[in-house]
């Protein structure tokens, strides 16, 4: 019972206090640009949860974010450090256009969709498989090679964009391609006409099973309990049997491959066409997204929520707090969450060890 | 343990203390009684001392002087821009604007959906479709242009009669028909007052960056100078601030771009090709008050005042009067329809 009551404290107690900080953090903010605390957080609420477009809004950004969140949080969980989701992001939506542009107009819904989200994880997971060969390989940090790789992929992607004279490929005075011919996915506006208007698509389905899999993966069978050994103690899961260098390739090209996917949100189920820049910021989000879910798909899934409710409401509410608060505001829940998870269990242990003593 | 809970409870009482403060003027910029705008800027977009800020200034002139309610957005991605558009438009504002041609497609299909919203949008690009037309964007919808051609052209002429050189120098940011519409016009402008000069003209990239690569604009800049060129036309967002970088450190000349660029390197700034981003969004806002706001594509050019070249007492001195006098009579000829200028290499 102890034992139970411990591990609901230790789990639910850090994400209150980092809430009520932020919260806090949240009034100073908004009182110094001479509003008022409620008011705004009514705004935001109304303009988020509070109507169907607005959580379609925010439906549709969770998505994303359950792709790259993952992403970063299959590398944490293997020690790697993934910092390249922004570049497997794009290169997985450039894929799944380049796909769906490539099948014939009569191609059937399923197999256009199956194709092209099987273009997305391919592509995404060739980019992390990459900087994992280098790094089980050479050696090279996959900090450092996945960072660089964010601007070889997107320059060359902007390059296809923007100066390839593939007429068949772009539009001319945009930065997008044409519009893809097969593999579109319902969006929930023409399932359920309360959303009509919002960007929220099947593709958050797409991105649950994902993290469904994910949490499969990890701990239900053996590969991913390998993959967990190897990022708490390589040496030991060496000496255990484990072939460290085949765990890293494996966890860095599943990583990205999972970033991929999230390119068919965008693609397939919201514009139908790759834009340059849709990815911008989603990559490094997916880090603080992995941070605050604490790298479990769940807590993948619910920071995802969160930061997607943040950023919806933070245009809701734009018309009475500047934008850079909110991104400040982001950036103090980060701090927060990171800083309280370690914090409220030193407290919490200390307790223990005194009554224990 | 306990200690814990203490911190809680006095974050919720700091909490619960400051969510109820209700300081004055809150709230003051819900919906107005009189008319009421929405500008949606790009992502990134305020701040960039050009575009995105020419077009705040005035919708906050059209604020003052006709007490127009103002609401800005700034997207922080890009399934923002839609969002925002879409977020103005439920709250039926008189005329949303978008500002830069990204906007275009996000404008079209908002302004087809909100049929009764007036909507316009700066640099929307037109589409063509399979056999070569003209796509006109929806009725409800503005689609806001520039004759960047004719004030490069302006500034090319003046560069030619005060340059003491037969060599001519352009830089471009990115390599697409948008610059090139600069590049002609200024082109153009030279071999209209001295045929037999030059003119190099070069690009800083192919990507987006080349937009904001200081770096490069002082390199290309530096061995242009070096060529004899005397005086430099940027059309390079904030590349051109290497361009500037370069003249002063040779003693040379520059062309500013879109927005009066002198204070970047006064002394050094013979002039500025502007776009008035300002006053186009102000001219749309008061055809939304006095009823004449009308759907279609609108061409600022000379004509209109959308576009010109800095004149004042900063750069009077570099620029003889016989030569303001000539620019003068150019510029009516341009506006009578005499000189045609190019829009394309």
């Amino acid at each position: 019972m102890d034992a139970l009551r411990e591990r609901v404290a230790d789990t639910l107690l850090p994400p209150v206090v980092a809430l009520l900080v932020a919260l806090v953090a949240g009034d100073v903010l908004i009182l110094s640009v001479g509003q008022s605390p409620v008011e705004v957080y009514a705004l935001l609420l109304r303009g988020t949860w509070g109507n169907a477009y607005g959580f379609g809004q925010v439906l549709y950004k969770t998505t994303t974010l359950i792709c790259t969140g993952l992403c970063v949080s299959v590398g944490l969980r293997a020690g790697l450090f993934n910092i390249g989701g922004e570049g497997q992001l794009a290169a997985g939506g450039f894929a799944a256009a380049l796909a769906g542009l490539a099948l014939p107009a009569s191609t059937p819904a399923p197999l256009g969709i199956l194709v092209c989200t099987a273009a997305a994880v391919i592509a995404g997971g060739i980019t992390g498989w990459v900087p994992g060969v280098l790094r089980a390989r050479f050696g090279a940090h996959e900090v450092i090679t996945t960072i660089m790789l964010n601007f070889i992929i997107l320059a060359l992607l902007n390059w296809a964009i923007s100066s390839a004279d593939g007429g068949a490929l772009r539009v001319p005075e945009t930065l997008h391609t044409r519009a893809i011919r097969a593999g579109a996915l319902p969006r929930f506006g023409d399932l359920i006409p309360a959303f009509h208007g919002s960007a929220a698509n099947l593709s958050l389905l797409i991105a649950l099973i994902a993290a469904a899999a994910a949490w499969w993966y990890f701990f239900r069978t053996r590969a991913g309990y390998d993959l967990r050994a190897v990022g708490l103690q390589p040496d030991a899961a060496e000496y255990g049997g484990v072939n460290v260098g085949a765990v890293w390739v494996r966890a860095m090209t599943i990583s990205a491959a999972l970033a991929g996917l999230g390119g068919i949100n965008f693609v397939l189920g919201y514009k139908h066409y790759y834009e340059d820049g849709f990815a911008t910021g989603a990559g490094f989000l997916g880090i603080a997204v992995a941070l605050v879910g604490r790298n479990t798909p769940l807590g993948v899934g619910l920071a995802s929520l969160f930061f997607a409710t943040l950023s919806q409401g933070g245009l809701a509410i734009n018309a009475l707090v500047p934008k850079t608060m909110v991104d400040v505001l982001q950036g103090v829940v980060i701090l927060a969450v990171a800083a309280s998870a370690p914090e409220v269990r030193r407290v919490l242990r200390r307790r223990k060890r005194i009554a224990t003593a | 343990m306990r200690k814990l809970f203490v911190v809680i409870v006095l974050l919720l009482v700091a909490h619960l203390g400051l969510l109820f403060v209700h300081p004055a003027g809150a709230g003051a910029t819900a919906l107005g009684t009189g008319l009421n705008v929405g500008v949606v800027f790009d992502v990134g977009g305020r701040g960039d001392k050009s575009f995105n800020d020419g077009a705040y200034r005035g919708a906050e002139r059209a604020a003052k002087a006709f007490g127009v309610h103002v609401h800005f957005i700034e997207p922080g991605e890009g399934s923002d821009r839609e969002a925002g558009l879409r977020l103005l438009a439920a709250e039926k504002m008189d005329l949303v604007i978008g500002v830069g041609f990204i906007f275009t497609d996000d404008l079209t299909e908002t302004a087809k959906e909100y049929p009764h919203v007036r909507f316009a949008g700066v640099d929307y690009s037109l589409q063509t479709d399979d056999r070569g037309n003209i796509v006109q964007p929806p009725p409800n919808l503005a689609a806001l242009k520039f004759r960047e051609e004719q004030g490069s052209f302006l500034v090319g002429a003046l560069a030619a009669m005060v340059g003491h050189s037969k060599k001519l120098g352009f830089v471009g940011g990115m390599d697409i028909p948008l610059i090139h519409k600069f590049e002609a016009g200024y082109r153009a402008g030279v071999k209209y007052v001295c045929p037999d000069c030059t003119v190099i003209a070069q690009y800083a990239g192919v990507t987006p960056d080349a937009f904001r690569n200081p770096g490069r604009g002082k390199e290309l800049a530096l061995s242009q100078y070096q060529s004899g060129v005397n005086v430099i036309f940027h059309a390079s967002g904030s590349t051109g601030l290497g361009v500037f970088e370069a003249a002063r450190q040779t003693g040379k000349l520059a062309i500013g771009v879109d927005a009066d660029q002198f204070a970047e390197a006064p002394g050094h700034v013979l002039t500025s090709m502007i776009k008035r981003v300002d006053q186009v969004v102000f001219d749309q806002i008061d055809r939304v008050r006095t009823g004449t706001f009308r759907g279609g594509v609108y061409e600022y050019g000379l004509a209109e005042g959308g576009i010109g070249y800095v004149y004042d007492a900063n750069n009077r001195a570099m620029i003889p009067d016989s030569v303001h006098a000539r620019l003068n009579t150019l510029a009516s000829e341009i506006t009578a329809g005499k000189i045609i200028v190019p829009v394309s290499r």
